[in-house]
Parts: structure tokens; C-alpha cells; sequence
């Protein structure tokens, strides 16, 4: 996949598509602009904690967010297959001017279009998204340095297990539930308590593990963290354990982690709410490499993910 | 290979992840060496069942299911995924009862299972093809590739190629087998074994309970897993596999074909076994040039040794199953470092 990527991204190649960050940042007019886009194909597309309509809002407010930009608008367009229920998209679309509303945002754009049966699956979803970066804001930067901290602001893995629970009905009895959210309240706390952060990122697809793999390339540093500091929740432990999962790899969608200098660390993790953690932090050494120091006492990289996790067959 | 060093042998997929997911290996002392098995059952699946594997799928009229590691095991000339990609139906299922389900759903198509495991899965297989002779399901068929254990425990044992003090062994096959099974191993060949769960603190205990036991030699079977293993294990579970399935032999890719250590559909079930319904055909297998899988699953070499590993063989494009199956030793070498 990241091949694939890769691929195209350098079909494209431009300076501010080569940062690889979740937004775009532009200077127009002496305003400086964030601008994203995402697709979501999420299957099934209602799940506890969500549905796709409101991960369509929220993972574009998000990534806006990550940049340090105030999500302004979102554009939305549907591709829906011909026999798509009327009742479910209804209730996407009250999902999704809920969710708007939440993050204050508007919609002032979109597009729909039917396709014939079996030429989508359901119903995907895409959503562009503007914000604005202010002049006297905090500066959010694209990179990690040396002696940063880490700060996540809460429990892992659970998007990724509850909709793969709903999914595939393994018959589990969980109350898990997707953290989907909307994350540009709590940046704006973060924004507001200090003046600069080297880079948020939020953890989807991929989970804590990716999102630390590409923040030690693209900073060209390494990462120490702490397996005992990373917030899990014991039910997701014991399902990640039962299924075989590694939990640093579970996708989340309301979860974000911030890199700040170690004088500030207690005033953006009070941002960061109540169960926000220092996880880690940034060092000179092992560069390009996420390292775990697990709950023994030893020491482990942390790869990138090289392919989706499966459940355990024995 | 440390001299002098005890060298405990894993056999089981889940241990070799979490060791390495632990470091484990790091914390014993250095007269202390931990060595991978043939635990995984992707990974000791032989290349001719591979191939005939994906020969069964690109059949007309055939939807294949199996489970999602099997998808990208290099056959000896391509995998499922690839036939996939041209246009076969080849689905990913998470149990054999999913696939019992499509075929119930869909009864103009032929659904095959194909399905790998030890102990902990084939009872779950045979309850699916009593539930499909029960629901008169008659478009369900598997193709076994379920193996037992103990007879490649036996094999790794009595070898004189690799020396083995100790077994750490599996802990969910052992909730079906119980204890019998490794008490005559342990006597037969005077190594003892340690059953133990997947935690880090059961992995330690156990490793501990084994090096006891090697010390004192009592060559006996110890439980580091009570909360889910007891002597007697699951009979119920072993009944019903007794009653859909008999041991044959089997190939293990690097142990060779080992008496009774395979499973098959007994005759009163050959409505649904691929082997006699399908007329399947395959060539003699090609195994990549510098391949050590069949090594590393005896304990005899390690992934470092081979030319292949990260160079040209990693998860994005893996040359043996022990890079492919998320449970192979390669992948967890690759993933945690060795």
C-alpha cells in the first residue's frame, strides 16, 4: 500500500504534496489555507459509536485540525449503489449535519451520484474540508525534534474493533465502541495553552504504530515509548488478545498525539483531557525507528505495518 | 547454537509472536536459548498443498474460501490473491462456519473451505460438516490440511539433527488434547514438557516450570496455564473430531511425510471432501531457490541465516511461509527484531 502511494504521490510531486502531512497548507492572499480530502468506504456503515456519515465529517475536521487550521467548511459527495435504502441514507445525511454542527462546520458544497447494482458496495462517501490558520495562532509545525514529548489524548484500538466485531460477527459480547469524534475543540484547547507544537497527527488507519513510523521518518528521528503509558482499555485488551491483534495497530478515530517541548508538557496534556498520556518521547538516536520499551522491561522496534493484521487461526 | 546452552523448543505460531513481541529472548540468561518449531500451521503446510490448494480454487464454478494468511503463501507459480485479482471467487472467511453459511445461502455454487490448523481448529471443522449434514447442505466441501501435532513432536524428537531439552508447549491445543499426548513424548524421548498460555508472565512461568524440570530430570509434563488446560482436555471436542475425521499421512514442509500426522474425511463424509469429488492435478512443486523455511521450522537454523531474509524476502513480497503467516518466525523476526 505504501508503494501504491508512493506511486502516485510522485506522479504529482509538488512541494507542499511531497510534506505527506493530513492537510495541504496554502498561502492565498496572505491568508494561509488548510485544505484536505478524504474518502470513506467504511463497511458496515452503521457501527457502535458511528456510521460512516459521521467519520466523514469527523476525519476530515480532523485532519484539518492536525495542521492547526480551524475547519471552516466541507465539501460532500455521495457514490450510492441503485436499492441503497432511502431510511439509512437519511439517516447518514442526520448523522452527518449533526456532526457538522458539533464541529461547527458547514457543508456548502457537494454532489451525489447513483451507480447501477453491484457497481459500488452501499454507499461511499467523500468529504473535502478548507480551514483557516491564523496569524497569531500557535504554530503547529510538520516536525518532531529531539526531547520532544508525546502526549495521546486517550484509549486506543477501539474504532477498529468495534466495527470489525460488527463486521464480521465473531459473536463477542463487548461494549466497545468506535471513539469517532471530532478533535478541533480539544486542538483549539491545545493551540490556546501554548505557543508552538512541532506536530499533531491524528491515528487512523494503521493505528499509534503507523502514525509514529511516519512522524520518525518524515522528522528523521527516532521515537522511545512506553508500553505501560499507553492508555488501553481491558476489554480491548482481552479482544485484541483473543483475535491475535496487536492493539498499537488498530485503527482509532479519536485519537490524535501531539509532540511538544518538555516545558509544556502539562499544560497541553491538561488540554488534552482527562485521560490523555506522555507515552514517550523523541530522541537523536536510532533514527527513522519507533522503539517499545514493554511492560518487562525490554526493548522492541515497533515496525511499520506491512499488512492488514488477521485474527489468529489457532 | 551456544554450547552447552539448554535449548527450549516453541512449537506453536502465538508463542513464536509473542516471545518476540515481549523480547522475551532478552531477558534469560545466556545459557538459555529459545528456539521456533513447526508451530505455525501455514507455515509447515508442504508447496504441493499449496498448489493444489490454488489449482482447487481456479476450478469453474468454484468459490474457494480459507483463511486470510493463506491468501498470500507463494505457490510455484503464483498465490490465491493473484487468482483473485483474475477474477476467481476466493474469499477470506474468519471460521469454517462462514463458509458453511455462503454455501447455505448460494446452493448453485460449490463452496470449498480449505483449512490449516492443529488441534484447536479441526474439531471446530468437524462440528461445521455435522452442521452441514444436519441442515442437508450439499454444495459444502473442505480440503484438509489440518495436521496433529504430536506426531511431528515425535519426528523433531527422535532426530539427530537438532537437540532439543525441553518443549514449550501450545496452550490452546492443549485445551483439546490434554496432557496424555506429551507424557508419552516426554517419556519416550526423556524431554519434558511445560504447557503454557500467551502473556508474558505465562511464557516467563512456564519457561521457568520447563528449566526445573530439566534440571531435576523428571522428564515431566507441567501445566503453566491452568486457567485454561487441564489433564484430561476437551473430550467432547476430540469425540466429535473422531467422528468426522481419521489421521492419515501427511507432508510438513522440512519434516517430510510423517505417519499419521494428517487428517482426513472419514468415508461415511466423502460427499464433502474435495479430494474425492474434484479431480485435482499438480505438478511437482518448485520451491524458491535459497528457501531455508524448511530449516527454521526443525529449530535448525534461524531467519539471520538466510541470504533471503530482508534482502529479498519481507512481508510486502515474502518468498516462504514463514515470512507470509502472520505466525511464521521469519515475520516475527522481521517485525520485532531478532
Amino acid at each position: 500500500m505504501h508503494e501504491l502511494v508512493g506511486g502516485l504521490r510522485r506522479e504529482f510531486s509538488n512541494k507542499i504534496l511531497d510534506e505527506m502531512t493530513d492537510a495541504a497548507c496554502l498561502d492565498i492572499d496572505k491568508k494561509r489555507i488548510a485544505f484536505s480530502t478524504d474518502s470513506y468506504v467504511i463497511k458496515p456503515v452503521f457501527f457502535p459509536g458511528g456510521d460512516i456519515g459521521k467519520l466523514a465529517v469527523c476525519g476530515t475536521v480532523n485532519d484539518l485540525s492536525m495542521m492547526g487550521a480551524r475547519p471552516f467548511v466541507l465539501s460532500l459527495a455521495f457514490i450510492i449503489e441503485e436499492g441503497f435504502r432511502i431510511s439509512d441514507l437519511k439517516r447518514i445525511t442526520r448523522s452527518i449535519k449533526a456532526n457538522a454542527d458539533r464541529a461547527g462546520v458547514k457543508v456548502v458544497t457537494g454532489d451525489i451520484k447513483v451507480v447501477e447494482k453491484h457497481a459500488a458496495d452501499g454507499i461511499y462517501i467523500n468529504t473535502s474540508g478548507i480551514g483557516v490558520i491564523g496569524k497569531d495562532d500557535c504554530k503547529v509545525g510538520r516536525k518532531a525534534k529531539a526531547a520532544d514529548a508525546i502526549i495521546i489524548n486517550g484509549h486506543i484500538a477501539e474504532h477498529g474493533l468495534a466495527v470489525l466485531n460488527a463486521r464480521e460477527n465473531f459473536g463477542f459480547e463487548s461494549d466497545i465502541r468506535s471513539d469517532c469524534a471530532n478533535l478541533n475543540h480539544i486542538v483549539e484547547d491545545c493551540m490556546r495553552s501554548v505557543k508552538k507544537i512541532s506536530v499533531m497527527r491524528d491515528l487512523t488507519r494503521g493505528g499509534l504504530a503507523t502514525s509514529l513510523n511516519e512522524i520518525a521518518l518524515s522528522s528523521n528521528v527516532g521515537i522511545d515509548v512506553f508500553e505501560d503509558r499507553i492508555p488501553i482499555r481491558e476489554p480491548v485488551r482481552r479482544l485484541c488478545d483473543a483475535l491475535g491483534f496487536d492493539p498499537l495497530y488498530v485503527a482509532n478515530e479519536g485519537k490524535f498525539i501531539s509532540f511538544v517541548s518538555g516545558k509544556d508538557v502539562n499544560r497541553v496534556k491538561k488540554a488534552m483531557g482527562k485521560y490523555a498520556s506522555v507515552i514517550g518521547q523523541v530522541t537523536d538516536k536510532h533514527k527513522k525507528e519507533v522503539h517499545l520499551r514493554t511492560d518487562l522491561g525490554t526493548s522492541r522496534l515497533v515496525p511499520m505495518l506491512e499488512a492488514d493484521q488477521l485474527p489468529r487461526i489457532c | 547454537m551456544k554450547k552447552d546452552a539448554l535449548r527450549l523448543m516453541e512449537v506453536c505460531g502465538t508463542h513464536t509472536m509473542a516471545i518476540a513481541r515481549f523480547g522475551i529472548k532478552k531477558i534469560l540468561p545466556e545459557n538459555v536459548e529459545l528456539i521456533s518449531g513447526p508451530g505455525c500451521p501455514v507455515c509447515v503446510t508442504h508447496q504441493a498443498d499449496i498448489d493444489r490448494a490454488i489449482a482447487t480454487a481456479a476450478l469453474d464454478g468454484v468459490v474457494f474460501t480459507t483463511f486470510g494468511d493463506m491468501m498470500r503463501v507463494p505457490g510455484s507459480s503464483m498465490r490465491l490473491m493473484d487468482l483473485r485479482q483474475k477474477g476467481h471467487d476466493i474469499r477470506v472467511v474468519y471460521s469454517c462456519m462462514d463458509a458453511l453459511d455462503i454455501a447455505a445461502k448460494n446452493p448453485k455454487k460449490k463452496i470449498i473451505f480449505m483449512g490449516v490448523g492443529f488441534e484447536t481448529t479441526s474439531p471446530t471443522v468437524a462440528s461445521t460438516i455435522l452442521d452441514a449434514r444436519r441442515r442437508k447442505v450439499k454444495n459444502f466441501f473442505i480440503l484438509s490440511n489440518f495436521k496433529n501435532i504430536f506426531p511431528a513432536l515425535n519426528a523433531l524428537a527422535s532426530s539427530k539433527r537438532v537437540k532439543i531439552d525441553g518443549f514449550i508447549c501450545p496452550g490452546h491445543v492443549s485445551v483439546i488434547t490434554g496432557t496424555r499426548p506429551y507424557e508419552i513424548l516426554a517419556r519416550k524421548y526423556k524431554i519434558p514438557c511445560v504447557i503454557t498460555g500467551f502473556d508474558d508472565t505465562d511464557i516467563i512461568e512456564g519457561i521457568k516450570e520447563l528449566i526445573k524440570n530439566i534440571k531435576d530430570t523428571s522428564y515431566k509434563v507441567s501445566i503453566a496455564y491452568k486457567r485454561a488446560v487441564n489433564k484430561a482436555g476437551n473430550i467432547e471436542a476430540r469425540r466429535i473430531l473422531a467422528s468426522v475425521f481419521e489421521s492419515c499421512p501427511a507432508q510438513w514442509r522440512g519434516l517430510g511425510k510423517i505417519p499419521e500426522s494428517g487428517l482426513r474425511l472419514r468415508k461415511e463424509f466423502s460427499s464433502f471432501d474435495v479430494a474425492k469429488i474434484f479431480n485435482v492435478k499438480v505438478s511437482r512443486p518448485l520451491v524458491k531457490r535459497g528457501c531455508i523455511c524448511a530449516d527454521i521450522l526443525q529449530g535448525i537454523r534461524s531467519p539471520g541465516d538466510c541470504r533471503l531474509f530482508k534482502s529479498v524476502c519481507n512481508p510486502e513480497n515474502p518468498i516462504g511461509p514463514c515470512m507470509v503467516s502472520t505466525e511464521g518466525t521469519c515475520a516475527a523476526f522481521y517485525k520485532y527484531g531478532e
